[in-house]
């Protein structure tokens, strides 16, 4: 068969994909009368030329990373979970009643029981789509889009009604104890005078997420689960001929997957506001799925995928602090870069397998 | 572009701190956006008026997610800019840990709260929305024929059903029979912006027999303006005066002057008295409004029904049940 | 023929040669189809048959040659094109519309007018017509996903016919075709040719060669090998110019020792999921030693008496396994539990159950046995393991290409079928389930497949053998059972019967004792 060599598969492609749309940007930036290479050059400096900026990078990539995976754990048994964002909102929840509740002593135990809490909260919302899917036949896409709604509202009546301070007016519960507050990056890297990464969000979530990289990555290829999972993904006839049971291992991964997504919420509501609000999973759960498709639901591919898109996040900020290219246009680049490297992949990638055959037909 | 590179170059550096020459002010609107047609918009407005009223000039930035809070608060802090203000009551604990770090900037945190015993430089901007809606409420129960009046709240968050209260109480007050409907929009931020469910509801409010509709949704409220003028029944706009958007169908507009608040602390500039300022009827920080749309539907003895509850109010003699103070409506259930 | 002299082919193609990368698929190939006739083509699965057609058809362009139509040039850039000039194509997998009638799916992309109903009624007019002309009869109202795989087949042909056709080429049409639809099939060709519109047909069974063509070119890795009038050759002439070399057309086996009982099976029974009884009372047994056949038209239950002896259909009745019982209805009814009773099994679909297409080989090899304790380290599979095992069943089941990190999309029909059956049958399994063990197989990987089969049964094994191909069902059985409508018609020893007796018990007639004996 035609087929590209596997490094124009995983580096060419995105790439080309990347500069088409920064080449669309740019005609973008250029029609409303400011210079291309002047914003580029802001959202480097921004976020990649000072530690300051590649802390904001790397919390949102954090974010990514655990949304991108759960995501890609479920595509390989194909399945669509697109309730990321939902499964993220209740880990969150997970994560303020342990935190709000339990006195720990110190923020190492915090932080393994929140882990817990995170992925079980998460894992459970994904546990009822899953059940649907497996039992009833649900389609999975509809109900775990409509298990998002859901958790709004529980969220919100949570926040409303019972997790509020008395008296306060923003729909959020009142902050963690002091004590279990995360260890950020500023905190662990800066040394002497020299303050890195300074007032970034980031912190040691990030770590926990790069190990669930590398735990996805064992998982998926190198365990019986990951095997089964795969291969029911390809084909549910030939799963169950082999003696997979369909239910059984669309629930499982749903169950990894809920508690990926919920895993999230260990980065944005213990790490960084340390305190459960509204939306804390800030449209998380959704760029998961472009991630998960730019890295090709590969651990290593999520892991770059989600590092970019914490720099258009980032980039985007610096963009609207120091140009007046209005907020909507940065949405618009970043909406850009998904397209061409998540939907239009093919567009891309098609003409390349023919110039590889052609290259191969020649010699 | 040189003035940006300046600024670009200054933050870059890190090398201004507080109080250096560019002292400019800047604001911070919501989630939600600048052009939310009410309150982030509000605040555009004060700030647009600061421009053309003082030859000032002044930095705005509309954050898109949680996490660009503090980053916002101190890129502009780290940038000189005095004072920052923000819209919005989600602020306040960024601001506590925020504030400590730049001591000689001034932060106004509008609709948030902030103690100022403990941060010193931050100025919090509450305004007394029970008071604004209970004048509304009087007006919309003495115009309705039906004896029903409705409320459209945004997100259901305790700052609306603030004003939800407030507006019950004030029908109650002028006719305790009045049947008061109140609705939601949603319980996420899109309800802030959702015309199309503003306007069902306003449907759903009149076929319940509800004529005079009080919006308080953000962006929703323009479905909810335009439905009940196509149904022929009043309605009531908020936080900016909106009797102009439907022309002798709003009713009144109650008024939350959050640009008259960023107005007053950008033209006040780094010698902003901080602290905790309360803005109720006395101050004008609320009220109602009445212009030429509205002047054919309000009549006299309706004004002066409701500026004697006024004076009473702002003598202290009548006291509007505030929601949040106890999250309970004498008056409504949610 | 000779009054053919002066007419040109009404198909000519002149050194036709087509390469994708390093493989060359089609190597200057030159045919000449004379109008009348029936031409058969006739190689092994990846000969470069079907990349030929693609290229007539327009879907691919040639590197070189030239395409002659009635001894005119003609360029096809596209399939409008060759539709255009006259050609009609039946592919494999039917391109019809399912929901859409009979009537409809013919006029598609070929309404011509403004209004659909006119188009409608015309077409039904000239549908008429062609259906009394050929024997192509088929209910233009009734809607595709209704009909028979073989009606589907008519209407595919009725389309290319309303587009005028001349020229009418068929790949592998009696794949998914009964005996009785395969026969009818090529009356209509019959009589298509009698009309005078010349035919292709791609196939690799070498029986339709014979009964149905009048000429005949062999190809072999993308050349052709050989243009043979049919009447002058023979299946085992053609058998060797397409696999080149000699093949044994029969299965060289000594008689069985049948010993005792291992696979009991008693009044079994079987509902679908649409509520329709698909087994209604089986009872078989297999002894050590033995291949049973159960031969059948597709459809009468075979499919899922082998699910259920496989484990992923639930039954009611009783099944043994060297006196064994095993559960049909619990958690112990599935694929794993079966392979630790001792079943193998090669499933009648290896597309869809046998194999995972995307999956290497190595990672095939594992399928359905990834719980097989030489293929764990620790809570991890040993990947290593499995790619060495891999390694060794390549090697010894001559799977081409010997490459385990191929993915088994990537490998002929034949080399597929080689991996399900190397898999299942070197665990030396008690009960060997096999279904249809050769379809979509080329003849030197036949042989081969059907060599393992008897070496396991001599190995003192029991064999269920389900396969559509009567020729194959007597190569291989010892005894023969026949399927109707979920029920055994009847069971007869592969020595004792011939092909018109299971004739008639695969038509459901199970009196035949008098008739075989009188």
């Amino acid at each position: 068969m035609d087929k590209m060599p596997p490094w124009a598969d995983a580096v060419l492609v995105p790439v080309i994909s990347l500069l088409l749309a920064a080449a669309i940007s740019s005609i973008v930036i250029l029609a409303i009368g400011e210079n291309p290479i002047e914003a580029l050059n802001y959202m480097i400096e921004g976020a990649l030329l000072s530690s300051a900026g590649w802390g904001q990078v790397l919390y949102y990539a954090t974010n990514y990373i655990f949304t991108g995976l759960a995501v890609a754990v479920a595509s390989h048994a194909r399945l669509f979970n697109i309730g990321g964002e939902g499964q993220a909102q209740l880990g969150g929840l997970g994560i303020a009643m342990l935190c709000l509740f339990i006195p720990f002593p110190h923020w190492t135990l915090a932080f393994v029981f929140a882990i817990v809490a995170a992925g079980l909260f998460g894992a459970a919302w994904a546990y009822i789509p899953a059940v649907l899917q497996a039992k009833r036949d649900s389609h999975i896409v509809i109900t775990t889009i409509m298990f998002n709604y859901i958790a709004y509202a529980l969220l919100n009546y949570m926040l409303v009604n019972v997790l509020r301070p008395e008296g306060a007016m923003e729909p959020a519960s009142g902050n963690f104890p002091d004590n279990i507050h995360l260890p950020t990056f500023q905190e662990m890297f800066s040394y002497g005078d020299t303050i890195l990464f300074r007032s970034a969000p980031a912190n040691v979530s990030f770590f926990l997420a790069v190990i669930a990289c590398i735990g996805i990555w064992v998982l998926v290829w190198r365990t019986r689960l990951g095997y089964e999972l795969r291969a029911f993904g390809q084909s549910e006839s030939a799963a169950k001929y082999a003696g997979i049971n369909p239910a059984r291992i669309t629930i499982i991964a749903m169950l990894i997957s809920g508690a990926l997504a919920g895993m999230m919420a260990l980065n944005t509501t213990m790490g960084y506001s340390e305190r459960l609000v509204l939306n804390a999973s800030e449209g998380a759960g959704f760029i998961g799925i472009a991630v998960a498709l730019m890295g090709r639901n590969h651990p290593v591919g999520i892991f770059f995928a989600a590092l970019l898109f914490g720099f258009l996040v980032q980039g985007g900020t610096e963009l609207s602090f120091w140009t007046s290219i209005p907020t909507e246009l940065i949405v618009v680049i970043q909406a850009l870069v998904i397209l061409f490297t998540g939907a239009l992949d093919n567009m891309v990638r098609m003409p390349l397998v023919k110039l590889f055959a052609l290259g191969k037909g020649d010699r | 572009m040189t003035f940006m590179k300046k600024l670009y170059g200054a933050a870059a550096t890190l090398a201004l701190t507080a109080g250096a020459a560019m002292a400019d002010p800047a604001l911070i609107y919501d989630l939600g956006g600048k052009f939310d047609k009410s309150f982030n918009e509000a605040a555009y407005g004060g700030a647009e008026r600061f421009v053309s009223e003082t030859g000032g000039s002044y930095k705005d930035f509309e954050i898109t997610s949680e996490a660009q809070r503090e980053q916002a608060l101190r890129r502009f802090a780290e940038s000189g800019f005095n004072p920052i203000v923000t819209t919005g009551f989600s602020w306040a604990s960024v601001f506590e840990a925020v504030a400590p770090d730049y001591p000689d900037t001034k932060f106004v945190t509008i609709d948030g709260f902030v103690d100022p015993a403990k941060h010193p430089n931050v100025l919090s901007i509450l305004f007394a929305e029970h008071e604004g809606s209970y004048l509304v409420g009087m007006m919309a129960a003495q115009a309705s024929k039906t004896g029903t009046v409705s409320f459209v709240g945004g997100m259901d968050i305790p700052l609306i059903r603030k004003f939800a209260c407030g507006y019950a109480q004030g029908a109650k007050a002028v006719n305790p029979d009045v049947t008061v409907i109140s609705n939601m929009t949603g319980t996420t931020p899109a309800a802030w912006n959702d015309p199309v469910k503003g306007s069902e509801l306003t449907k759903a409010q009149k076929a319940q027999g509800s004529d005079v509709v009080f919006a308080a949704a953000g962006g929703t409220g323009l479905g909810v303006l335009q439905t009940a003028a196509d149904e022929g029944i009043l309605s009531v706009g908020v936080d900016s005066n909106q009797n102009y958007l439907q022309p002798g169908s709003v009713l009144t507009s109650m008024l939350k002057r959050v640009d008259v608040a960023v107005f007053d602390s950008m033209s006040a500039g780094s010698d902003l008295e901080t602290g905790v300022k309360a803005l109720g009827l006395a101050q004008e920080g609320v009220g109602y409004a009445m212009d030429d749309n509205n002047a054919a539907l309000v009549s006299e003895d309706m004004v002066a029904v409701i500026e004697a509850a006024k004076a009473k109010i702002i003598a202290g003699e009548l006291s509007v049940h505030d929601y949040t103070s106890d999250d309970t409506c004498p008056v409504l259930d949610f | 023929m000779d009054s053919h002299i002066s007419t040109p082919p009404a198909l000519e193609l002149i050194g036709i040669s087509k390469s994708f990368g390093p493989v060359q698929a089609n190597k200057d190939i030159s045919i000449r189809v004379m109008p009348g006739t029936i031409h058969g083509i006739i190689g092994e699965n990846g000969a470069g048959k079907s990349t030929l057609m693609s290229i007539l058809f327009g879907f691919y362009k040639a590197d070189k040659g030239d395409i002659k139509i009635n001894g005119r040039h003609t360029l096809i850039p596209d399939s409008q094109a060759a539709i255009a000039a006259g050609i009609g194509m039946v592919f494999q997998h039917f391109k019809l519309v399912h929901n859409f009638t009979v009537l409809e799916n013919i006029i598609l992309g070929a309404e011509g007018g403004m209004m659909l109903s006119q188009s409608l009624s015309a077409a039904r007019k000239s549908l008429k017509k062609l259906a009394d002309d050929y024997e192509l009869n088929v209910d233009p109202d009734a809607k595709i996903e209704d009909l028979s795989v073989g009606h589907q087949q008519r209407v595919e042909i009725l389309k290319a016919l309303y587009r005028k056709a001349d020229i009418l080429i068929l790949d592998e049409p009696t794949g998914v075709l009964t005996p009785a639809e395969a026969d009818h099939l090529f009356r209509i060709l019959d009589n298509l040719r009698r009309e005078g519109k010349s035919i292709i047909l791609i196939t690799h069974k070498l029986r339709e060669i014979m009964e149905a063509t009048d000429s005949c070119s062999v190809m072999r890795r993308g050349e052709m090998v050989e243009t043979v009038k049919t009447a002058d050759s023979s299946p085992a002439e053609l058998a060797e110019l397409m696999v080149g070399r000699k093949v044994l057309l029969e299965v060289d086996k000594v008689p069985a020792q049948p010993g005792a009982p291992i696979l009991e099976i008693e009044n079994l029974r079987h509902v679908d999921e649409q509520g329709v009884e698909r087994l209604k009372g089986i009872d078989l047994t297999i002894r050590a030693g033995e291949v049973l056949g159960i031969a059948g038209v597709a459809g009468n239950g075979q499919t899922q008496l082998l699910e259920v002896l496989g484990g992923y259909a639930h039954a009611t009745g009783t099944i043994r396994v060297n006196g064994t019982e095993l559960d049909l209805t619990g958690k112990l009814s599935d694929g794993q539990s079966r392979r630790a009773n001792g079943i193998a099994h090669v499933p009648e679909d290896r597309h869809h159950e046998g194999l995972i297409l995307p999956f290497t080989a190595w990672e095939n090899t594992a399928f359905g046995y990834h719980h097989d304790d030489r293929y764990q380290k620790g809570i991890l599979m040993s990947n290593k393991a499995i790619k060495q095992d891999a390694q060794e069943k390549i090697e010894r089941f001559d799977v081409r290409p010997p490459n385990p990190n191929l993915a088994a999309r990537n490998f002929s029909g034949g080399n597929q079928q080689k991996i399900v059956v190397a898999r299942e049958i070197e665990r030396n399994p008690e009960v060997l389930l096999i279904g249809q063990p050769t379809r979509g197989v080329d003849i030197g990987a036949i042989e081969f497949i059907h060599k393992q089969i008897i070496e396991l049964r001599d190995k003192g094994k029991a064999v269920l053998l389900v396969s559509v191909e009567l020729d194959e069902i007597f190569a291989l059985s010892d005894r023969i059972a026949v399927m109707f409508d979920g029920h055994i018609t009847g069971e007869r020893l592969a020595t004792e019967t011939n092909a018109q007796e299971l004739g008639l018990l695969m038509a459901g007639e199970t009196n035949t004792q008098e008739a075989a004996h009188g």
